[in-house]
This record gives structure tokens, C-alpha cells and sequence, in this order.
């Protein structure tokens, strides 16, 4: 089976986000709870921008606390954005391609989702979250393992990363954002050491603590650990590497696979790249951190879209 | 009455079982096989029921791991069943499966002459073996498929057989499914699961293999791609993730290495099919199609059908595209013709009917509508365009007032069944909450052919999983079993 139908392709590519998506809402939910916990729980509205969800969780909850925004964003069903839709999502997807993902593959996510759609609301109690969250995310990368162990690599391969790639980008900008908005209502508290710990905590939760050590030798400042997010040329969930990443593997499927499209989605991931790597941290800061966040993520989505124009369309039934 | 058993060493799971009347898929002997058979029963019988009960329970925890389910649908939600395992299997001797093998293949060779004459010269019908009104006023019949020639003759390429034993151990024919037939998936998925988690079962007995089903059903379709093709390309159309057979579909598109397609996926230009790919159109040259006839091609069909191809029996008509199953085998399983059938084999090959039917009496003729109403509290009666067990009556079974109520519905429209003796089914056994019981169970096998037929070494053995229930099929509470061929001398 040389042909990757485009109907499948696109599965592909949103299996992969959702479940990138699962994992890093789980990542953000970790860090908003060690927030909350040193801010007598005043920053759990910071999850709600980032994701832009006020209106629909306004819709729903009066007060963004420790028990709804949890409940929120990873049990609630009815919010298309929940770790429980995203991971439904993935399943749905997965289910359309099982004929050419791995048995194994097919049967965790199935079964994460079964476990997923049992949690009592017991679960995303205070008490009960943060070893949820560890939870959830080690489900996912078991995905990510069982993936990277079986897929068998072909086209499907390749976009499969294309997803991921886009959602990674998309979150580590989100995550950047969370400390923006959780650091706006309180200026004084900029270089004290609950500020330095919050990036600590922010820098654990995407796993960067380690090697973010190494690279800024003791100096954590918001610049450095912004710039490490953002620039990193080895942090496997920096923005930059995220977007070399999706240059490689489209340029591949265009060179291995003969695929014809994608032209724009390669000039538009050139300019995006050269906005990362052009500028030094102090000029995106001086310019705007949160404006410039906002910008790449508006380029994330119109590189996602040509994708999706150029590879995944079908034919609509009338 | 009592029949011979084959005995027991001692005591055990099937100590208390007592199949009583009827004919014991275990115990009861056949014609070979009996050292063998007798083998495996004591090997059931030496079994642990806790043990047996708690890997049973983790087989069914891997059957919904996996998703070998089915979907029902309710008013909101969307629930994935599976159908219910059996542990113990059903086992069939060598001797038996060589006579039911050549059954098998006499009744489907018959069914797609009779399909080349209908959709051809209609030689049958002249020579009024077959009523003419009977083919020609069922909806089934498609008269565009007229004068077609279709790759190797072939019509109904998968083919199932439902087959039922009666109380004197003789398997007789209850329907044919020459349309889209389900239920593959479970053979194999059963047997997998066997070997999964009772491997100390099987150990040892020669139990011929069902793993080989996809390459010959991709084997058939590259059999009957256009003339001129090398290397056909082959796939397989569904529905979609929607249809309650969903997971059937992915198992056979896996098993035979294909794309699993829905309509959406193709288009028909010059009246030749592609499949939108990621690289543009590809050619594609045999479809095994799971949607039915009405929604193929909302220009030839229905033209409300989301599911289909438009142009897509224009180009099957100029031979760019095979189809399997062709459209209008309809025609052939519809049950009223069924009552026909040992006369079409006689037809067309000379030869008797293999595998007796079940004796049948057709409403449309005065005759049999006579003696289906005299005697509807001894008669299975059955709507001849139904399937999945709906609409019928268990005439035994029934209370006076819906046998009448069901009288007043055959006298509107008698053409619409047929009736049957109520055969009393054989069991097997099968582990119920109240121990190892016996439960009534029917067989379907698979035939799969292209230029020629092959039957798969095993089937379906449906199980009626309530007590003294006649109903085996998984709408209604059915489960099944593993189905064991014995291997024969060298195979």
C-alpha cells in the first residue's frame, strides 16, 4: 500500500495533535496547580486565556477555580478542548485508520480512552490532580513509545509527525503565555523567588528543567527561560525546533513521495523560522511577548491549514 | 429419546451437562473422528470452571480492548458491544467438513450460474423451473445488470452459508447470504483469541488454520480485476466508521493489505475510478464494496445516497471496475427462491443437492399458504426480505394471540413468506451462569470465490446464549464459539 488516501492523511495528521494536545493540556493543568497552590488560587483563570476559552467556560462555570477549571479541561464533554475530547478524538481518528496503525497502537489509545471515560469527578480533585496529570501524560507517551516502536514508516509516518510538530509549537507558546498572564496582575513580584520558582516549575513541566540548567548555567531569568523555549536549537519542545522539524518532513514527503503540494506551507514555515531566528529575546520583548506569541501562533494555523489544502481534501458528498 | 454419547473419564466441567434431545456438537458421535473428538472432550473436561471463567473474562476484557465490537445505537449514544465468547468450542471431524466443503462449493457454483442465466438468457425461467414473476418482480433483480459479462462469471464472490443441524446430526441449509455476508472477522478474531489465552486447549489437535482468509479474498479480487491490469489495485468500500459492521471492515481491508475506501474517497472520470490520494488521483481497478446495492451510485440507485460513487456503474458496466459482490445477487438468496435451490443445482449441474434444505412451503402458492395456515403453531413462518431473524414467528413458541395476530398479516400478503418445521436445533456446550449448559447453535462458513471457489476451513457458530432460545443471531442476544476443523490426513 504505496497511496496514503487524503481522507487518511488527515486522521493522521489530527491523531497526532490530539493526542500532543492531551498531553500538554495535562503538562499546563500540572503547572497551573503548582501556581495556584503558592497564589491561593488565583491563576487558574490564566488557563482559560491562554486557551481563549472565556466565553464557553464562562457559559458554564462563575468562578475559575481549583475544582472547575480541572474539571474543565479534563473531564468535561462537553468542552471540545477537554483532555476526554481531545483523547475521543484521537480514538475516532484512530478508529478510521486502524487498517494501517499497528494493532498495538490501536488498542492504548482504545483503552486510554476507556480508562478516560470512567474517571469519576473524584479525579480532578485537588487532592487527586497533580498525580492525574502525571498519569495522563504518561498514557500519551506511551502512544508516542508504542508509535515510535510500530508505525510502520511511510507518507503516513511523516504526516503523522507534521501534526504533532504544529501542536507541539502551538502548546510550548501557550505554556510561555501561562506566565505572561499569571505574572500581568502583579509586577512587584518580577525576580523574587516565587517568580524564579514559577519558572522553575514552568521550565519541569515541559520537561526542560534539566537541560535548561545546563544551557543558562545557574542564570534563570524570564528572558533566558523564554528564549530557551522559543530559540532552543536542541530543546525537543522549542518552537524553533518544532518548526525546523516541519521543514524537514515536508520537504521529505515532497522528495521521497513525490508529493506535489506545499509550496506555500514551506514559504510560509521560511518566514516563520526567520522571525525565530533573526531576532534576539530582548527585541521580541521590548516588541511584545504575548503579541509575538499570538503572531506565531496565528502562523502555525495557516501552515496547518495549507497542509491540510494541499494533502487531505476529499471528495464532499453533495 | 436417548442417543449414544461419547463418554466421559470421570467427573468434571461437563458432569452435570445434559444436551437431553438433541444433537450434542460435542458428545454426540459422528462417522469419524471419534478418538480424536473423544480426546478433546476429556481435555474440556479436565478443566478448572473458575480458571475457565476467569480467562474467559479476560478474553472478553481483550475482545473490548481491541475493539472487536459492534456498534448499537441508541437514542443518544453510540455503544460498542462485543459479541459474547464462548470458551468451549465447537469442533467439526474431517469426514464431516470434506462432505460439507464439496456442499459448499456445488451450492455456490449453482448460485452463480443462476445468476449468469438471470442476468443472461434466462434459460431457467423459459424452461419454468423457476417462477418467472418470482425473479423478475423482486426488487433484487436489477435489470441494468442484464447482458453484462462480468470477470470469470463470478457474481457472488464471498459467499455465506447458513447451515443448521437437526436432531438426527444431518446439516441441513437454512439460508444462503450472497450479498454482502458478515461475521469473517469473528472466525478469525475468535480463533486468535484462543490461541491467545487457551493455548493448552488447542495443543495438539490439528485444528486447520482460518489466518489465510484476507489473502484469499484479496487473491479472488485480483482474479477478477479488468483484463489488461498487471497489478490491480484493490480496495475495500465502507460505509464508514458509522456502520454497526465498522470494525469487520477494517479487519478484512487489513487482512488483505488494502485501503479501506468510503465513497467520498473516489470519483469516476472517463468512467474510470481513482481514489483521492495525497499524491492526487490513483487508479483503482476491483472493490470489495460492504455498502448495499441502493447506496452505490446515487445515479443508477437511490439519488439520496451520501455513500456512494456517482458514475460508478458506468464505469463497472464498461468493465473498468469490477465489483465484488456484483449487484443483484439479491436475487439468488432471496428466501423464497431459496425453496428452489435443490432444483437449480439439478439445473445446472446435474447433480443432487449435497446439503438437503429445510423442508419448505411457499405462501405464494395456494398449496403451501393452505398448509401454512392449518398449521402455524408447528411452523417457523419468515418474511422473505428479512434478515437478522426479524419478523418471524417461532409457531411452538408463540402465544395463541400472536399466532393470530400474525395469521391476519400472512393472509395480506402471503407472497411476502415461507414457512418451516420448527427444527430442533443442536447444542453445544456452553458456560452459563448456571454451570456448562447446552445452547442451540447454527454454522455459517464462507465461500470465496474468484475464478474458482474456495471454502475457508472453519466459519461462524453462532449461539444462542439464552436458555432453550432458537435465536442465534447477535442483534438479539447471540454469541459465538471458535469452530474447529479437524485437519484430515495430510492436511
Amino acid at each position: 500500500m504505496s497511496e496514503l488516501l487524503a481522507r487518511n492523511a488527515d486522521c493522521i495528521v489530527w491523531l497526532a495533535r490530539y493526542m500532543e494536545r492531551a498531553e500538554n493540556l495535562a503538562r499546563i493543568l500540572g503547572v497551573a496547580e503548582t501556581f495556584a497552590r503558592d497564589r491561593a488560587g488565583r491563576n487558574w483563570l490564566a488557563v482559560v486565556q491562554i486557551n481563549a476559552d472565556e466565553e464557553r467556560f464562562f457559559a458554564r462555570h462563575r468562578e475559575a477555580d481549583a475544582r472547575t477549571v480541572p474539571h474543565f479541561y479534563i473531564l468535561d464533554p462537553d468542552n471540545p478542548n477537554s483532555i476526554l475530547s481531545s483523547v475521543k478524538s484521537a480514538r475516532e481518528n484512530a478508529r478510521t485508520l486502524r487498517p494501517m496503525i499497528s494493532i498495538e497502537m490501536w488498542r492504548q489509545i482504545n483503552r486510554m480512552n476507556s480508562w478516560m471515560t470512567g474517571l469519576s469527578p473524584n479525579a480532578v480533585a485537588p487532592a487527586n490532580l497533580a498525580a492525574l496529570c502525571e498519569e495522563i501524560k504518561e498514557a500519551c507517551q506511551l502512544h508516542v513509545g508504542i508509535t515510535e516502536g510500530t508505525f510502520y514508516r511511510d507518507q503516513a509516518h511523516y504526516f503523522y509527525h507534521l501534526g504533532k510538530s504544529v501542536e507541539r509549537a502551538d502548546q510550548t507558546t501557550r505554556l510561555l503565555d501561562i506566565k505572561y498572564h499569571t505574572l500581568l496582575p502583579r509586577p512587584e513580584d518580577v525576580g523574587s523567588a516565587l517568580d524564579i520558582s514559577h519558572w522553575n516549575a514552568l521550565l519541569k513541566a515541559v520537561a526542560g528543567y534539566q537541560a535548561s540548567r545546563r544551557v543558562m548555567a545557574g542564570k534563570i531569568t524570564p528572558r533566558s527561560v523564554a528564549a530557551f523555549l522559543l530559540f532552543s536549537d536542541s530543546f525537543p519542545r522549542s518552537v524553533i525546533l518544532c518548526v525546523r522539524q516541519m521543514d524537514w518532513l515536508l520537504s521529505q514527503l515532497r522528495t521521497r513521495y513525490h508529493l506535489r503540494g506545499g509550496v506555500k506551507a514551506l514559504e510560509l514555515l521560511d518566514e516563520l523560522r526567520a522571525a525565530l531566528t533573526d531576532q534576539t529575546i530582548d527585541q521580541v520583548i521590548d516588541l511584545g511577548l504575548h503579541e509575538f506569541i499570538d503572531w506565531v501562533q496565528r502562523q502555525l494555523m495557516l501552515i496547518f491549514a495549507e497542509i491540510q489544502e494541499s494533502f487531505c481534501v476529499s471528495r464532499q458528498p453533495r | 429419546m436417548t442417543r449414544p454419547r461419547i463418554a466421559l473419564p470421570g467427573p468434571g466441567l461437563l458432569s452435570g451437562y445434559d444436551p437431553t434431545e438433541f444433537f450434542c456438537e460435542m458428545l454426540s458421535p459422528r462417522d469419524d473422528g471419534a478418538a480424536r473428538l473423544a480426546a478433546i472432550a476429556a481435555r474440556l473436561n479436565a478443566l478448572d470452571p473458575d480458571d475457565l471463567r476467569r480467562r474467559a473474562a479476560r478474553a472478553e476484557k481483550e475482545l473490548f480492548d481491541l475493539g472487536i465490537t459492534f456498534t448499537v445505537y441508541s437514542d443518544k449514544d453510540a455503544i460498542d458491544r462485543i459479541l459474547p465468547f464462548d470458551v468451549l468450542p465447537r469442533v467439526i471431524t474431517p469426514g464431516e467438513w470434506t462432505r460439507l466443503e464439496a456442499g459448499i462449493i456445488q451450492r455456490v457454483t449453482a448460485i452463480n450460474l443462476f445468476l449468469a442465466d438471470l442476468y443472461g438468457d434466462q434459460k431457467i425461467l423459459a424452461d419454468k423451473v423457476v417462477p418467472a414473476d418470482l425473479v423478475l418482480g423482486n426488487a433484487n433483480f436489477h435489470a441494468f445488470m442484464r447482458g453484462m459479462k462480468v470477470p470469470c462469471g463470478t457474481y457472488s464472490h464471498v459467499c455465506g452459508i447458513d447451515l443448521i443441524r437437526d436432531q438426527e446430526g444431518l446439516f441441513r441449509v437454512l439460508e444462503d447470504n450472497a450479498r454482502t455476508p458478515s461475521g469473517v472477522s469473528y472466525v478469525v478474531e475468535n480463533r486468535n483469541l484462543m490461541l491467545q489465552c487457551f493455548p493448552d486447549l488447542m495443543e495438539g489437535t490439528r485444528v486447520r488454520a482460518v489466518d489465510d482468509y484476507g489473502l484469499m479474498l484479496r487473491q479472488a479480487l485480483k482474479e477478477i480485476a479488468p483484463a489488461g491490469v498487471d497489478e490491480p489495485s484493490v480496495v475495500l468500500l465502507s460505509p464508514g466508521i458509522y456502520n454497526s459492521a465498522f470494525f469487520e471492515h477494517v479487519f478484512l481491508a487489513r487482512e488483505m493489505g488494502v485501503p479501506l475506501v468510503e465513497g467520498r474517497d473516489l470519483v469516476v472520470e472517463n468512467d474510470r475510478v481513482y481514489m483521492l490520494t495525497t499524491a492526487g488521483r490513483a487508479p483503482v481497478h476491483s472493490i470489495y464494496r460492504r455498502i448495499d446495492d441502493a447506496f452505490l451510485d446515487p445515479r443508477v440507485f437511490r439519488p439520496d445516497s451520501m455513500l456512494g460513487v456517482p458514475g460508478l456503474m458506468e464505469a463497472y458496466r464498461k468493465g473498468n471496475v469490477s465489483l465484488a459482490n456484483a449487484p443483484g445477487t439479491g436475487v439468488a438468496d432471496d428466501k423464497a427462491v431459496y425453496a428452489y435451490m435443490p432444483r437449480i443445482i439439478k439445473y445446472y449441474l446435474g447433480e443432487d443437492a449435497i446439503l438437503a434444505n429445510v423442508e419448505t412451503f411457499i405462501c405464494r402458492e395456494a398449496e403451501g399458504l393452505k398448509y401454512t395456515l392449518d398449521n402455524l403453531e408447528h411452523l417457523v413462518v419468515k418474511p422473505v426480505g428479512e434478515s437478522g431473524g426479524y419478523g418471524m414467528i417461532l409457531g411452538p413458541k408463540a402465544t395463541k394471540s400472536e399466532i393470530d395476530e400474525f395469521r391476519a398479516k400472512l393472509k395480506a400478503d402471503p407472497a411476502n413468506y415461507i414457512s418451516q418445521p420448527m427444527i430442533g436445533l443442536s447444542v453445544s456446550p456452553t458456560l452459563t451462569d448456571k454451570g456448562t449448559q447446552p445452547r442451540h447453535v447454527d454454522f455459517r462458513p464462507f465461500a470465496v470465490t474468484g475464478a474458482s471457489t474456495r471454502v475457508l476451513a472453519g466459519g461462524l457458530t453462532r449461539v444462542a446464549m439464552k436458555e432453550g432460545s432458537l435465536v442465534v443471531n447477535s442483534s438479539q442476544g447471540g454469541g459465538s464459539k471458535d469452530t474447529w476443523v479437524l485437519a484430515g490426513e495430510g492436511q
